[in-house]
């Protein structure tokens, strides 16, 4: 950094930097850990308090000055929240609703990329296009359409008339596609000498090789079902039929005047996905901002 | 002849996987796209018989007030964007440095990114009450007298929620802008300081400028993000965007139409109405951006 000025007197400029060197190994710290803590403070803060409110006790929920460190601390509210609420029929019904839809788009997705990228039948460049197309144009009123249509198919207040509108992205083909196109041509030519039908190729092959596009296809599809909130609302007719996140919204009206409960509950509903995040913060992370970059 | 038997039998292979996926598009993804343009134009609705009523539709909104105050709530809520780019440039440059627990920091700034919009909404309701936390805060601070209520004051509303849509994307845009950061050379830099620049003129003329295309990314997911708000306001303020329509913007009208009132027709057309405004902002945007920005990088 200083070698070019350092010529000019070397004993006190390398004195003067290595003073440099030592102020700032020493104030950078102090200025940036306190900033750091501060972020995260308000990054998480909310979520701290309704953890904090969720350990308390009826008389210190409303009280002002608040507490902020629950005295005593109690689990009560997350034990008796299960009888308040039908609270594993909604993780229940969460479950399912996101492996069904997780695991619809993994196949779907899957087997319409794969041909789209790797046979070059007739036909192949009209229909990539048309289906990458729907990423343009407007769909101002799909979800009323969508209503309609699941009506007619007899699937109002069903977890198939949920699930079956976003069974299949047209993101996710996009990214599969992307992928399956830049395996080498040599896998595929080897296992087909060696007489390994189509769908074998495909499955034992070619599936493996994109393991980082189905991690990020798996990654955002747990998520975006996980915390879906509208259409399940407008699909179910039953609140009993409600996944987490539509039950917490209805419940968060009706329930306000015991907000210890609708806290605890909420914290429940997020934990699943905070711990698989921080087990998998890395592909999450990159699989997110990857995605993105292109 | 071999061969072409043995093509034939791949297209067909070809043609039975894609059947499954391109029947769900065709259902669920084209029809409604075709099928949303002439709905606009009828007066469907759960009860009555359907007719074709023209640009009755259309009429309509323009002379709904709630219609008018949506959208301009829709745009207003455009100013969230600069707020979330210049925060999370400033959390990236924090969580650039090279200190122990970094990674730890990073983590649990991208939390609020994947947890539900549900919980976010609760938790930050919880955070507004007037007894709330964030009032107990600015007293303290001496900010503020009387407590304020953020949820019920009309006035405030909006921005309340704002708060909310910006402190869940924080996470999401500093990790684009951490791997932004970490792709520009530190050679670049060192180059400069050998030269002369100060830490100022590096970031001014270096950094800032390398940076610019995921600025310009970022800025357009997040103004179509901001335009498409609808969770956290129907979560904290429900479907009529309460209190006194303070908190309505496009997306959650067109829902309240269609879903509360059963107005599909109209909630057609004023989706319409609403989805062609979007593309000429869109199709405005990249064209500012082409000349502004990304030409003088590539």
């Amino acid at each position: 950094m200083s070698e070019a000025a350092s010529l000019a007197s070397p004993e006190r400029d390398r004195s003067r930097t290595r003073k440099r060197r030592f102020a700032k190994k020493l104030i950078a710290p102090l200025i940036l850990y306190p900033l750091l803590i501060l972020t995260a403070l308000i990054c998480l803060g909310p979520f701290l308090w309704l953890l904090s409110t969720a350990l308390k006790t009826g008389d210190n929920v409303y009280a002002f000055p608040p507490q902020f460190i629950p005295n005593p601390i109690t689990f009560d509210n997350f034990i008796d929240v299960f009888n308040i609420m039908p609270l594993w029929h909604y993780i229940w019904n969460t479950v399912y609703m996101t492996v069904l839809g997780v695991g619809l788009n993994l196949l779907l997705c899957t087997i319409t990329a794969y041909p789209l990228a790797r046979i070059s039948f007739p036909g192949r460049s009209f229909i990539f296009y048309a289906i990458v197309s729907t990423m343009i144009l407007p769909n101002a009123a799909g979800m009323i359409v969508n209503f309609i249509i699941i009506n007619k198919f007899g699937l109002y207040n069903s977890m198939l008339g949920v699930v079956l509108p976003s069974a299949i992205s047209v993101f996710n083909i996009f990214l599969l596609r992307q992928a399956f196109i830049t395996i080498p041509n040599d896998m595929e030519h080897s296992a087909r000498v060696d007489g390994a039908g189509e769908f074998r190729i495909f499955l034992i092959i070619m599936l493996p090789m994109i393991r980082p596009a189905v991690a990020t296809v798996l990654i955002f599809d747990f998520m975006a079902f996980w915390n879906s909130l509208i259409w399940p609302v407008i699909v179910f007719d039953d609140q009993s039929k409600y996944p987490l996140g539509p039950a917490l919204q209805y419940l968060n009206g009706t329930l306000a005047y015991n907000f210890p409960y609708i806290a605890a509950g909420t914290i429940i509903s997020i934990l699943p996905i905070v711990i698989i995040f921080l087990f998998l913060q890395k592909q999450f992370i990159n699989g997110m901002v990857g995605a993105v970059k292109g | 002849m071999a061969a072409s038997k043995e093509r034939k039998r791949r297209y067909r292979f070809a043609y039975m996987m894609l059947t499954p996926g391109v029947i769900l598009l065709i259902v669920f993804t084209f029809y409604p796209v075709i099928y949303g343009l002439p709905l606009a134009f009828t007066n469907y609705s759960a009860v009555d018989t359907t007719d074709w009523v023209g640009f009755k539709n259309f009429d309509k909104a323009f002379h709904d007030p709630d219609f008018w105050i949506s959208l301009k709530n829709s745009l207003l809520y455009v100013i969230v964007v600069p707020v979330i780019q210049i925060l999370s440039i400033l959390m990236a440059v924090l969580v650039n440095n090279k200190l122990r627990f970094v990674q730890f920091f990073r983590v649990a700034y991208f939390i609020p990114v994947v947890t539900s919009m549900v919980a976010a909404a609760i938790a930050w309701k919880w955070v507004f009450e007037e007894q709330g936390i964030l009032n107990y805060f600015l007293e303290t601070l001496g900010v503020i007298d009387e407590p304020i209520s953020f949820m019920a004051e009309p006035k405030l509303a909006l921005y309340g929620v704002m708060c909310v849509t910006i402190w869940k994307g924080l996470g999401y845009y500093m990790m684009i802008y951490l791997a932004g950061l970490q792709s520009i050379p530190s050679e670049l830099q060192e180059a400069a300081r050998i030269d002369g620049a100060g830490w100022l003129q590096v970031i001014w003329r270096i950094t800032i400028p390398l940076l610019m295309p995921f600025v310009l990314l970022c800025s357009l997911m997040s103004v179509m993000g901001a335009i498409r708000v609808f969770d956290e306001i129907f979560v904290m303020h429900g479907p009529k965007g309460d209190p006194v329509s303070s908190t309505l913007v496009t997306s959650v009208y067109t829902y309240k139409l269609a879903f509360q009132d059963f107005n599909f027709g109209y909630s057609a057309a004023v989706g319409l109405v609403v989805s062609l405004l979007i593309m000429v902002l869109t199709i405005l945007l990249f064209r500012y951006t082409r000349k502004g920005g990304l030409t003088y990088y590539e």
